[in-house]
């Protein structure tokens, strides 16, 4: 018999003082911790549900930034129209966590917060150089989605931590982006890898920056700054594609599992590397 | 430690309850009110045999804790037939023989149905990847998307 207390806050500074009791636990959709419940790895005192707090759950694009609120369901960033049209690929990335069943429950914030390596919405938004909003016990603080994450289920949060939101600039005109992952069958299972890439090409259909971010073959999902490096000043021909692949091949740091091996992983990536940055680039309406 | 006291519309009807914090709102159907048409298969989320409709969203019970579902509407398998008889999906489900041990049904039903009604003409692979989340160990799932097309192309006929 459980004696667990819950919670549903509607203000975020009631949900940070709930936090604070001694095993409570932060609920969003809850697909990844009420499976963890159920297999005994979890035992909260307290469920913290965040969902009826509404600037978590609300989208807000403005001239300059698009504010994700971190309980925002993957179905509802798939039918927010505007936000596909800035970000296609942070959609499509959240828009491959499960089901259609999962998709109604499972949020950008707690994809996140769980810290799983292949996690299938965070390389886009590392991607994109997106930010979190941070509220806890100590105040309010902003860090780099990519800094957050330290190793497996680590992240640079302290007991009680929100994420509000995740805030990515504005895309500039030329700019688009794109997710890609491979998993053994068409749906509902994780990613071997996953990639997404995040470019802007100017008038010509030259690349004038370019963000590679790595999923699902590394502890943490990561930057690969040299295979951004290897896009830009090209218009992303068969060497420039290639030179990007190698590069994330060389930042990869995979394990073997049921999954794939570390041979198969390091190889992958690279492919994914090369077709992720055709997408993005063809989603400019630049490229040549 | 008190439970949880919980007011809730299911397939139409105001209903309360007491539930404990860590149970399901899967367990609160068939353990509290006697609803067992949602049936319980992984009891993860991978097998969608216990998929209901909350608040318009097609979720799996298991996922959902039964303390969530204050003053939401929730839809089970039991509110899919009417008085005046089953559900075409139903009735298709039969005339295709899209069913044998029948585990996996009132969770595919409930899920073909929510699909039906956000897209009332889908294509065989958006009813594919719609339904990717039920899993059927017996019928090969054929027999199962060809009944739901078949039931859309009815719906469709009746409408036009
Ligand atoms: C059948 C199934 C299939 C899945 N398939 C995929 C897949 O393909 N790809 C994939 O990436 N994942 C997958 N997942 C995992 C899971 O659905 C996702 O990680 C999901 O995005 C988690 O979001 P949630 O809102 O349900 O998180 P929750 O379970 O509510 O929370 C997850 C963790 O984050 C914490 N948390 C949540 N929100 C916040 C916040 N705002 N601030 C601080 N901490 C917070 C919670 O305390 C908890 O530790 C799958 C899960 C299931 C059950």
């Amino acid at each position: 018999m459980s004696s667990s207390r819950y919670y549903a806050p509607t203000q975020l500074n009631e949900a940070v003082q709930q936090l604070a009791q001694q095993g409570a636990r932060a609920m969003a959709g809850g697909t990844d911790l009420l499976v963890q419940m159920r297999s005994r790895l979890e035992k909260p005192a307290a469920i913290v549900d965040l969902k009826k707090i509404d600037s978590l759950r609300r989208v807000d694009i403005t001239a300059d930034s698009v504010r994700i609120g971190s309980g925002v369901t993957g179905a509802e960033l798939g039918e927010n129209t505007a936000l596909v049209a800035c970000y296609p690929g942070v959609v499509e990335g959240a828009e491959l966590i499960g089901s259609t069943q999962i998709q109604g429950r499972a949020t950008i914030g707690g994809n996140l917060c769980n810290g799983s390596p292949a996690a299938d919405s965070v390389p886009a938004l590392i991607a994109a150089n997106g930010i979190c909003e941070i509220t806890g016990a100590s105040g309010e603080r902003q860090v780099a989605v990519a800094d957050l994450l330290l190793g497996p289920g680590r992240l640079d949060l302290q007991p009680g931590d929100i994420i509000t939101a995740i805030v990515l600039p504005k895309p500039v005109a030329g700019q688009a982006d794109a997710y890609l992952r491979f998993i053994p069958r068409t749906e509902m299972d994780l990613a071997v890898a996953g990639v997404a890439v995040n470019l802007t090409l100017d008038e010509q259909g030259v690349c004038q920056q370019a963000r590679v971010a790595i999923g699902g073959v590394a502890p943490t999902a990561l930057l690969v700054p040299d295979a951004g490096a290897a896009l830009v000043g090209t218009r992303l021909d068969a060497t420039a594609l290639t030179a990007a692949g190698e590069a994330a091949t060389a930042a990869a740091r995979p394990i073997s599992d049921k999954r794939g091996t570390v041979e198969y992983r390091r190889k992958i990536v690279a492919v994914l590397t090369r077709r992720a940055a055709v997408i993005a680039a063809q989603r400019t309406g630049r490229a040549s | 430690m008190a439970r949880n006291h919980v007011t809730t519309t299911v397939n139409g009807e105001q209903v309360e309850y007491l539930c404990d914090t860590t149970q399901s709102l899967l367990s609160v159907l068939r353990d509290e009110l006697g609803l067992t048409g949602t049936k319980e298969g992984c009891a993860t989320g991978d097998c969608g045999a216990c998929s209901v409709v909350a608040d318009g969203r097609l979720v799996c019970a298991c996922l959902m804790l039964g303390v969530e579902a204050e003053g939401q509407q929730i839809e089970t398998i039991e509110g899919v037939a009417s008085s005046a008889g089953l559900h075409p999906l139903q009735q298709k489900f039969l005339e295709h023989a899209a069913l044998q041990c029948g585990i996996c049904t009132p969770g595919i039903i409930v899920a073909a149905k929510a699909l039906l009604e956000k897209n009332p003409d889908p294509t065989e692979e958006e009813v594919r990847y719609w339904l990717a989340g039920n899993l059927c160990r017996c019928t090969g799932y054929d027999k199962i998307i060809r009944a739901v097309l078949d039931t859309a192309k009815q719906i469709q006929g009746v409408s036009s």
